[in-house]
């Protein structure tokens, strides 16, 4: 059984996607003068580098969620994690350019702390943060997805803990002692690697790294799902148990795929902080984990471009309605949680998904040999 | 001159503001100038323990001060009268208001409080008592001890004691301090405790210091079984409050199986239908206001039910045997719920009143107060769950919906029509998040997010319970409450949460079927 990762036209349209972002969107923003038709906004350049990072985040809640049937109701916990460790960084950086014109960042002159915790040890290093981006997340989800997968937490007690985790951890954020700002947490960013972090090409530059990044973990999880692995995950979602009776064993497949999925959710939370410019609490509630399983569901499940669809649906409506209709994003958001789960089972790509439609591109090589 | 101060005090206290005690010189000398010199002369004054003092002291308080032409004037109500003659004046152009900063201000309090400690009013000399407790100083001493000797109650005589005593303790003088040891060894008094804490610290004499340390075990030895009591109330009260959250989901959940994640804003509807109920009280029956509560019940029930019972129509009918979509979609109903709520009665919380028989608290121990409102929701959490319990267990219905939850097909076969069951035993678990929400509104505070707080604890008690096991919904609600204060007076509130939160992961790792798992075939 062979099978490629895409097939002729995909490779095509992935290519495509790689030129828009690192070509066009920057074009479009810095070198096409600001009164024309084609001139691409900062505003829009910001949305959209937002909207990539949480597209990465709803690919990342595909894989456990679409693949291996495991709901999460805690991956803002890693995509807040991957962005606390960012936010150390540029924390480091602002330097002494402070309001309190210490080494120390502002919140730790205001608590009168005479040196750092040692959590931030590191903190002056990008490369150790970047590090920690990947190992924090990664290593809270491998021991946490060892314990429950071992003990066959499953379903929606899976769902459950992992909703009680993401909230212990808000709390836990928001006392000042527990040395990362409290509700405030970290904002005010000045520089990044030295350079200025809120001038036009930065902005453009963290967009279009966003995308990249995007991409090259779409092909990844292309890859996965494509490859023997990635049968045997969508072989557990549908039914565990005889995959246990053919002799595999579902704990290593399940805490592979969750530590992978932990990891890119922590990617996408350090390249979301820098171009927001602030990460806080509020990033692990129960609620903001919730809506990352709200953007797969609505873009479609088991499909590797839905999730991105749907990121980029439910991020788009939001950005309008709130400044349309304020009142009414949550009647939106909550109707859209009711109708997908009704009537759209498949989601935004199920209702194209047929041979010859947009996702057809990718779907028909692999339909033949399953 | 005694005569006269003896009159004067009589007329003050009938009610007529007159100070002639206080010479106009004394009046603006605590009225005006430096801080410091302000409570100096306030001291002065206080000592005399001249009841004429606190109707200026009182005016004061209440910044009706006004300082013009080197005279203190109390101005009410656009009349002037002057502070020490009583005598009214004209109000000049240039009058100055009176600032107190909040030193100050707190001396006037205390100075107000040791004056009304020779008030003819046994309640009112307590409440001076209580409230000198927390500000005398050595100034207050004279007057303390004073009114010991005047005091004919037994008990305000020997508060006087203790209060005497814990001012002494803090005295230069070292046999005055140890003399205090000795006497506050009678203190039943939380506060002694902390006083005698602080004092052992702060002492250098190693003898008074050692007299110290005997009386602080003594009181602590007296005072501990009320802490132990106090902790074991305030955790079977959470304890009570969490049950009752968590009975609704036991059968939405427990016995349904459906992933109910607006259980909170059903809760919230409940809180909001008892605020309803209590405005319309108090528009048209203001008289029978205290009763409210007693209506809201039934009404809180009844609105949450029927929200249920729409959204079981509606929704959740088509999702059954679909946990984690049904997870989602009740995820969106309770944005649209929570939003609603928002647009209907504003963002800010909403108040509800206590009515006057749920205020207060009965003494048990000196150092424990059990509120009557913690009361009254311990007994309800009980009513409710034998409530619930025989409905499940001895009534038709119950029987339909047990039938049901056991096997589905089986129970069709013999003509229960599920769907209808489905939709009654829905609305009854939403019912009773309402009533729920009616306990809620009577501790806490009642906003749109109201529920938000209950749901993450309320699937931890159904899930540390067991699933469909409503005795282990009971043990699990009562113990996680008790746990949650212990760990509380322990480590702090957020950690203590933290903790039980973590507890309860381990637990589930350790029992993934909850406390009381089902045995045999309806098990998984």
């Amino acid at each position: 059984m062979k099978t490629t990762i895409l097939s002729v036209q995909g490779w095509l349209a992935v290519f495509a996607a790689l030129l828009v972002m690192a070509v066009v969107v920057p074009v479009l923003n810095l070198v096409v003068p600001d009164g024309s038709v084609f001139h691409l906004s900062d505003f829009y350049v910001s949305l959209l580098g937002k909207i990539l990072c949480y597209a990465i985040c709803a690919l990342a809640m595909d894989l456990i969620w679409g693949y291996t049937g495991i709901l999460s109701l805690g991956h803002g916990l890693f995509f807040a994690l991957g962005g606390y460790a960012m936010g150390m960084y540029l924390m480091r950086q602002i330097g002494r350019d402070g309001q309190y014109k210490s080494d120390m960042p502002d919140f730790m002159v205001f608590l009168n702390w005479k040196e750092f915790p040692a959590a931030w040890a590191f903190s002056d290093s990008f490369v150790m943060q970047m590090l920690f981006v990947l190992l924090v997340p990664g290593l809270l989800a491998f021991v946490f997805g060892f314990f429950a997968f071992r003990s066959r937490i499953k379903g929606v007690y899976f769902s459950i803990i992992t909703q009680a985790l993401t909230f212990a951890a808000m709390l836990l954020f928001f006392r000042n002692e527990t040395g990362f700002g409290g509700n405030n947490g970290f904002t005010d960013f000045k520089r990044i690697l030295d350079v200025p972090i809120t001038t036009p090409s930065m902005r453009v530059l963290l967009c279009v790294v966003s995308g990249l990044v995007l991409i090259g973990f779409f092909v990844m999880a292309r890859a996965i799902v494509q490859s023997k692995f990635g049968r045997v995950l969508q072989a557990i979602r549908d039914a565990e148990t005889r995959v246990m009776f053919t002799g595999y064993n579902p704990v290593a497949y399940k805490l592979s795929i969750w530590t992978l999925s932990a990891v890119m959710c922590g990617v996408a939370g350090a390249l979301y902080v820098p171009q927001v410019g602030i990460i806080n609490p509020g990033e692990m509630s129960p609620a903001a984990s919730i809506e990352i399983a709200i953007w797969a569901a609505v873009g479609g499940r088991a499909t590797l471009i839905g999730p991105i669809v749907g990121a980029f649906f439910v991020n788009g409506a939001k950005s309008w309605f709130t400044v349309a209709f304020p009142e009414f994003w949550l009647f939106f958001l909550g109707a859209l949680f009711i109708a997908v789960t009704l009537f759209l089972p498949n989601g935004l790509v199920g209702l194209v998904n047929r041979p010859g439609g947009i996702v057809g591109l990718f779907k028909r090589k692999t339909e033949k040999h399953t | 001159m005694k005569w006269l101060q003896g009159l004067l005090g009589g007329l003050f206290l009938a009610g007529v503001s007159a100070a002639l005690a206080l010479t106009p010189d004394q009046a603006l000398r605590i009225a005006q100038g430096e801080s410091d010199a302000r409570i100096a002369a306030l001291n002065e004054v206080v000592v005399a323990a001249d009841p004429a003092l606190a109707a200026y002291v009182q005016a004061l308080l209440a910044d009706e001060v006004k300082v013009a032409g080197g005279k203190a004037l109390i101005v009410r109500d656009g009349k002037a009268t002057d502070a020490a003659t009583g005598a009214s004046s004209p109000l000049p152009d240039g009058a100055e208001d009176v600032v107190n900063p909040n030193r100050v201000r707190r001396e006037l309090e205390s100075a107000l409080a040791a004056l009304k400690l020779f008030s003819p009013n046994r309640a009112e000399r307590a409440k001076a008592v209580t409230e000198l407790k927390d500000q005398a100083d050595e100034g207050k001493l004279v007057l303390i001890e004073k009114a010991e000797k005047t005091e004919t109650d037994a008990e305000i005589k020997a508060q006087l004691a203790l209060l005497k005593a814990a001012v002494l303790i803090s005295s230069a003088d070292r046999t005055k301090r140890l003399a205090a040891a000795q006497l506050l060894a009678d203190s039943d008094q939380p506060a002694t405790k902390s006083l005698l804490i602080e004092r052992v610290a702060a002492e250098t004499d190693s003898e008074v210091k050692a007299a110290l340390s005997k009386t602080l075990s003594t009181v602590a030895g007296r005072l501990a079984w009320g802490e132990r009591f106090g902790v074991l109330f305030t955790g079977i009260s959470l304890g009570s409050i969490l049950l009752l959250a968590a009975l609704g989901l036991a059968i939405t959940y427990g016995l349904m199986g459906v992933i109910n994640m607006a259980h909170g804003e059903l809760i919230m509807i409940g809180a909001y239908a008892t605020y309803l109920v209590q405005n319309l009280f108090k528009q048209w029956t203001p008289g029978a206001f205290d009763w409210y509560i007693v209506a809201a019940i039934p009404f809180s029930f009844v609105a949450s039910a029927l929200v249920g019972a729409l959204m079981e129509r509606t929704v959740i009918r088509w999702l059954y045997g679909r946990p984690l979509e049904t997870l989602l979609a009740t995820w969106g109903i309770s944005l649209i719920l929570m939003q609603s709520v928002r647009t209907l009665f504003g963002a800010q919380n909403v108040g509800v009143e206590n009515p006057s028989w749920l205020s207060g608290g009965v003494q048990v121990l000196p150092n424990l107060v059990l509120p009557y409102n913690r009361l009254a929701i311990l007994a309800f959490a009980a009513l409710v769950l034998l409530g619930m319990a025989l409905l499940i267990g001895k009534t038709r219905l119950g029987l339909f919906v047990r039938g049901v939850t056991q096997n589905r097909r089986m129970a069709a076969c013999v003509g229960v029509n599920t769907a209808r069951v489905d939709t009654y035993a829905f609305a009854l678990g939403a019912g009773i998040a309402g009533l729920a929400g009616c306990a809620l509104s009577q501790v806490g505070n009642v906003g749109p997010d109201l529920g938000q707080g209950y749901i993450v604890d309320s699937f931890m008690v159904v899930v540390l319970g067991g699933v469909g096991q409503i005795a282990g919904t009971v043990y699990a609600g009562l113990g996680l409450g008790v746990l949650n204060k212990l760990l509380e007076g322990w480590q702090g509130a957020v950690l203590a949460k933290i903790m039980v939160l973590a507890f309860i992961v381990i637990f589930i790792q350790k029992r993934p079927q909850g406390l009381f798992a089902l045995k045999g075939r309806s098990a998984e």
